[in-house]
């Protein structure tokens, strides 16, 4: 069916297809309109889910927990504070390998306070266990939220999938948006290791050095083994539905001399971009990482790499570009851009690949 | 007398420290909710006592969740148990740090919505995970080791806390009384709805005294009022066993206190104090029972 929706809505609305049993929430903007309209559809009998109006969001992850336990299929949102409160159940969700699904709507962290889009509170929980995608637009999120119940239920994977989508420029914006009806692309949800009453254990036992490590090593294999799943739900998706994503969306890539890499709704500015400096005669392309978690596979060849971070690790640099750098052994031109919302045009992404100082860093509107 | 079901489902492989009378609540806890039960455990001494993986003491499904995530994490299984049209008891077993302190606003919001689970609180008045360190839940005077010159603060008031949320159905036990407990967590589970039981469970290193005393202790705490055997069905109040008899006469608070090392020293006025309060609280319990509130 086509219409037009906010990201938020469309994420509900995925949501909504999927039919998880359980779905706890809190509020937080901008994220809000995700579980307002959950509450809506359940009220309604839209949706036939049981929906726990938790009282924080450490909570929301934890009741989500609670239900994955019983081997049932459960879902929340959040953003920002939200996410960073969660920290502890993000951990024991991933480390009890529950299929819990996610949404985040990109926000900063305070103080100040600040509402607007940054990737900081998703990229500080980058080690977690959890998967992660950064979605593009208003059709991608509703699309990534369906892929992501089927991602994290394979027998293979067992691990939450966080979707990101960027605060406000996504969550709020009207774009058309075509829904399907999944029917059985998402198969219904198994958890072999579900308690079982009948057949007692213990779960989350005091586990010692030996068994832990082999557990963790369990869940690097089930990350590596994520990839394929990834490919194969992403075929399988544009094969019924259509519509094909890939781990980066590259554009214009192939025969480019120097390309932008990006994530969320700034990757996609860098196409329009490209096609600016196509017109200048300058060879670009750009690079839209969408899996942060697994960590994207990308062959830059001898292109240039300008790098647009919507983060910062103090101390450190911008996230993506250095761990492009570690994986790839490039030299990018990192630009730090849009933290909190700041507004970045795709004239501006131009501008950055014109100026680019490969090896440099560069703070969009604070220094030159 | 209850017939109580021979089954064990708390084997005898735990790693408690001897007279640990946490462990027995568990014991009567298990035999009264039978199998089809899970149990919901925050970080706390319970996280211990089963045993180290790939084995376990306990033969009922037991899920250990993070320290302030007990009753959430309930609410999420409740949901779920329900929408898959089972019976399940989803019950928590937390210490009195995980409840009183870093746990209650879960509780709290477990409560608020109704959850249909039973959360136990076994209550020995310390953080005794972490190697004996003060809680909300520690009594006035005793040492620990962040209370090295004795608690400056009352024991908070759960029962009060938790009595707000108007929920059907809460009760106190003892360690030493197990018939009592038993007969309470049987109630609780017949009924629908967010059940509370708040348990003393005395705790030989932490409070100081010789394993074998355990049940002695438990019972001193009753027969002096420093722990109050009740039902709240409801909203409706009774005294339950011991405690009618110690609203009527009881020992001194002192009898209790100088059987335990952690309340080694304690001065005078903190002994009267103390007195006061057991005395006004069962002034309090008194007109409760009368129906004057
Ligand atoms: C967030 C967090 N902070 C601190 C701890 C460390 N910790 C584990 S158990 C515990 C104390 C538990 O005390 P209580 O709930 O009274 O249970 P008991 O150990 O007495 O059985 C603490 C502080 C933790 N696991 N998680
Ligand atoms: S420290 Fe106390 S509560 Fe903990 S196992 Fe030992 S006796 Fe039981």
């Amino acid at each position: 069916m086509l219409t037009v929706a906010t990201g938020n809505k469309a994420v509900a609305t995925a949501v909504k297809h999927a039919k998880p049993a359980v779905v706890a929430a809190y509020p937080i903007t901008p994220q809000t309109e995700i579980v307002e309209q959950i509450a809506n559809f359940v009220e309604s009998g839209e949706m036939e889910a049981d929906y726990i109006p938790v009282e924080s969001e450490h909570s929301s992850m934890a009741a989500c927990i609670g239900a994955s336990a019983t081997g049932v299929r459960s879902f929340t949102a959040t953003s920002s504070h939200g996410l960073v409160y969660m920290c502890e159940m993000l951990h024991w969700a991933a480390g009890a390998r529950l299929p819990i699904v996610m949404a985040n709507a990109n926000r900063a962290l305070g103080p100040g306070w600040n509402i607007w889009a940054e990737h900081s509170d998703s990229l500080s929980m980058r080690d977690t266990g959890w998967l992660q995608v950064y979605v593009g637009s208003v059709q991608e999120a509703y699309d990534a939220t369906l892929m992501a119940f089927r991602i994290a239920e394979h027998e293979d994977v067992m691990l939450p999938v966080m979707i990101n989508l960027d605060g406000f420029t996504l969550t709020h914006i009207m774009q058309p948006l075509e829904t399907v009806d999944p029917g059985d692309f998402i198969p219904p949800c198994t958890i072999a290791h579900a308690i079982d009453t009948a057949n007692p254990g213990g779960y989350g036992t005091l586990t010692p050095p030996t068994e832990h490590f082999k557990f963790r090593w369990d869940i690097e294999r089930a990350m590596r083994d994520s990839v394929e799943v990834i490919r194969e739900t992403e075929d399988e998706f544009a094969r019924r539905f259509g519509r094909r994503y890939a781990p980066v969306e590259k554009y214009r890539f192939d025969d480019a001399d120097v390309v932008v890499v990006a994530m969320g709704t700034l990757g996609k500015e860098a196409e329009v971009a490209a096609d600016i400096l196509r017109d200048e005669g300058i060879r670009a392309g750009s690079a839209r990482v969408r899996w942060f978690r697994p960590f994207p596979a990308i062959d830059f060849g001898e292109k240039e790499v300008v790098v647009i971070d919507r983060d910062y690790s103090f101390g450190y640099g911008g996230i993506l570009a250095r761990e492009l750098t570690a994986a790839y052994g490039i030299t990018p031109y990192s630009v730090i851009a849009g933290l909190g919302g700041q507004e970045v045009t795709y004239d501006d992404i131009a501008g950055f690949v014109r100026e680019r100082r490969p090896g440099g860093e560069f703070w969009f509107g604070v220094s030159d | 007398m209850p017939e109580i079901p021979k089954e064990e489902y708390i084997l005898r492989c735990t790693s408690a420290c001897a007279g640990c009378s946490s462990s027995l609540v568990l014991r009567y806890i298990f035999k009264a909710a039978g199998p089809d039960s899970v149990l919901v455990v925050p970080a706390c001494c319970t996280s211990v006592i089963q045993g180290i993986y790939p084995n376990t003491a306990m033969n009922i499904p037991v899920y250990n969740v993070a320290f302030a995530s007990a009753a959430a994490v309930a609410s999420g299984m409740s949901s779920a148990y329900r929408a898959m049209g089972r019976k399940t008891n989803v019950i928590c077993y937390a210490g009195d740090g995980g409840t009183v302190d870093i746990g209650i606003q879960a509780l709290s919001g477990a409560l608020e919505r109704g959850t249909d689970f039973l959360y136990i609180c076994y209550d020995n008045e310390a953080y005794s995970n972490t190697g004996m360190q003060r809680s909300g839940g520690t009594p006035l005077g005793a040492k620990t080791t962040t209370t090295p010159g004795g608690k400056k603060d009352n024991k908070k008031d759960l029962d009060r806390i938790v009595a707000a949320h108007n929920l059907p159905y809460m009760a106190t036990a003892c360690s030493a009384y197990p018939i009592d407990l038993y007969k309470k967590v049987k109630k609780a589970l017949s009924i629908r709805g967010p059940k509370f039981i708040h348990i003393l469970a005395p705790c030989p290193p932490g409070w100081r005294y010789p394993s074998e005393e355990t049940i002695e202790m438990g019972k001193l705490a009753v027969k002096t009022g420093m722990w109050v055997l009740y039902e709240r069905e409801y909203g409706t109040f009774s005294l339950t066993g011991a405690s009618r008899a110690a609203m009527k006469k009881r020992l001194p608070v002192r009898d209790y206190l100088v059987r335990q090392g952690r309340f080694k020293g304690i001065d005078e006025e903190t002994i009267d104090l103390l007195q006061q309060t057991v005395d006004g609280n069962m002034e309090r319990y008194a007109r409760e029972v009368e129906g004057i509130c």
